[in-house]
């Protein structure tokens, strides 16, 4: 059962984002700059974000560290590419929300496309933190361009 | 030679499993498991003769006071200190060398003066000294390592000089493992007229270490990474040198006599022990003591040596693994740290956990270390006197199937 719990864990889909992270180039004159950083194992975020007329018209993310981090900060990307402001906002709400246990549809299901794999990591507390911190530098990076001020990148 | 299959019987924890595996304990450096007896001690304490000690006129306060006191002076034998009076009870190696930050270091380091600590400190030998620094005017200078992660002897040589009022060295990296040639680092404190601080944490659990030997001004260690409990730690001070000390925390216990305007210090080293003691934990790190007393320190460390060598064998199998500190069992203490190719350390040491195998992974309190080394953490594997060849072969074995996972997908 372990062992399961394991291949859940690294199942294809994750490690297919942790090896081919997508919209992982830098955005050049981005709207939006944001870092999260776990300095407790090194796991490292930088978030640019593009937007036109309130949409999320363009996306890089860079992450540094462990398969958990590489491969949410990639799903994150695709889940958040396209969308509103507003949208974006919920899908982290919502993400977290999974992470913390609570049950996901299938009809939501769809709408987080490939972020629902991460479900697996919740059978591993300790690694819940390398789900979340890409969400941290979008979260900041959201709150910026409501009008408060932008976090410097580390 | 240590009787390995007989001490394993000692420590309950052994036994258990870990998701259906035998526990593999290697993070001996973090913490190290506890022997029944020590266990025992606490129990009996809390069970038999739980009270406060060196205040009470009854029979469990006497009780307890005795077994207090006899555990420090068991503590001072170990050490080879010239009295019980010079080990004062701390919570940990952290709190003994605050310890010393407050009072020995406040009262002799000031403006222009320099204090030497090297390139694999812990945080807890790093961090009080950028703060006194920073409070007196100064400065913090850092040994730098050779290519095999030893000491650079000949940058020390330049580095430790006239303004050195401090040297303040890890004597075994928990990084690395690398054995710091202490001796020879206390020759060039004691030219320049500098203290010379031991950080022991790694090295006093593990081989023997004797003060008289070491000569030095302060040695720091902890309790729960000698098979003792967690909450005791210790500070050894060389007697000239803790009779010029002031007091650290003040309050019960560290006083003799207290009117409405002052107050006049206790003995040492009540001195240094403010308010009610860790009374419980203290007895049991002088049973922790016995039973690393009967098992010899010299045959401790004999047993750690084979490990690593063995184990620096065994990982020759393992191409794609860079390992850090020396390359020679010699020169270092039972730690392996190490970088395996692309997979990151923390999901290496969730594959080993499922396998039963408890390794330590991240930056070990060593930041400084990390940045040199340019890795963001490495994972750790530490033996104590009950690890076996066998688990070598275990670890050794997870790491070929986890390369195998994580090279080439589930």
């Amino acid at each position: 059962m372990a062992r399961d719990e394991l291949d859940d864990l690294y199942d294809a889909c994750i490690l297919d984002h942790c090896r081919e992270p997508r919209n992982s180039a830098r955005l050049e004159s981005p709207d939006a700059e944001t870092s999260a950083v776990n300095p407790f194992c090194g796991d490292e975020v930088y978030l640019q974000l593009g937007i036109v007329e309130g949409r999320v018209t363009g996306i890089g993310v860079q992450s540094v560290g462990c398969s958990i981090n590489l491969a949410t900060a990639s799903m994150l990307s695709e889940a958040v590419a396209g969308r509103s402001i507003a949208e974006a906002e919920a899908v982290s709400e919502r993400f977290r929300d999974m992470m913390g246990g609570a049950a996901v549809s299938s009809a939501e299901a769809k709408r987080m496309g490939d972020l629902t794999s991460l479900v697996s990591v919740r059978a591993f507390p300790v690694r819940i933190k390398c789900a979340l911190l890409s969400w941290t530098a979008l979260e900041d990076a959201l709150e910026s361009l409501d009008g408060g001020p932008s976090r410097p990148p580390c | 030679m240590l009787d390995v299959q007989k001490i394993r019987r000692d420590f309950p924890v052994l036994d258990r499993k870990v998701y259906g595996k035998p526990l593999v304990y290697l993070d001996n450096a973090a913490t190290s498991q506890k022997p029944k007896s020590v266990i025992d001690a606490l129990v009996d304490y809390y069970e038999g003769y739980n009270s406060n000690v060196h205040r009470g006129v009854h029979a469990l306060s006497m009780e307890a006071t005795d077994r207090y006191e006899e555990a420090r002076a068991k503590v001072a034998y170990f050490i080879g200190a010239e009295s019980a009076e010079n080990v004062i009870w701390t919570r940990n190696t952290t709190e003994s060398l605050n310890l010393v930050a407050h009072t020995w270091a406040r009262q002799n380091i000031g403006p222009g003066d320099e204090i030497v600590v090297t390139q694999m400190e812990h945080h807890s030998n790093l961090v009080p000294w950028q703060l006194l620094a920073a409070q007196k005017g100064a400065s913090l200078r850092i040994l730098p390592l050779a290519s095999d992660q030893t000491l650079d002897m000949e940058r020390a040589e330049s580095i430790i000089g006239g303004r050195t009022k401090l040297v303040s060295v890890v004597h075994a990296s928990n990084s690395l493992g690398t054995i710091n040639p202490v001796h020879e680092l206390r020759d060039m404190a004691r030219n320049v007229g500098a203290a010379f601080l031991v950080d022991g944490a790694q090295s006093v659990p593990h081989m023997p270490v004797d003060v008289a030997d070491l000569d030095c001004d302060f040695l720091a260690f902890s309790g729960h990474k000698m098979l003792g409990p967690t909450g005791i730690g210790v500070l050894y001070v060389k007697p000239a040198v803790l009779e010029t000390m002031e007091p650290f925390l003040t309050g019960g216990e560290m006083v003799l006599a207290v009117t409405n305007e002052e107050a006049t210090w206790n003995d040492l080293p009540m001195r240094f022990e403010a308010g009610t003691p860790n009374i419980a934990d203290a007895i049991g790190l002088g049973v922790a003591v016995d039973y690393l007393e009967a098992m010899g320190m010299d045959r401790v460390r004999a047993h750690e040596e084979q490990m690593t060598r063995y184990a620096l064998e065994a990982f020759r199998e393992l191409e794609e693994v860079d390992l850090f500190g020396p390359r020679d069992a010699a020169k270092k203490g039972g730690i392996m740290s190490f970088h395996c190719g692309d997979v990151h350390p923390h999901d290496l040491g969730t594959f080993l956990d499922r396998e039963g195998i408890a390794i330590r992974t991240g930056h070990h309190c060593t930041m400084p270390l990390m940045q040199y080394l340019e890795v963001p953490a490495t994972a750790r594997a530490s033996f104590y006197l009950y690890n076996t060849e066998a688990e070598v072969d275990v670890l050794v074995d997870a790491l070929k199937r986890a390369l195998r996972y994580f090279g080439n997908g589930s």
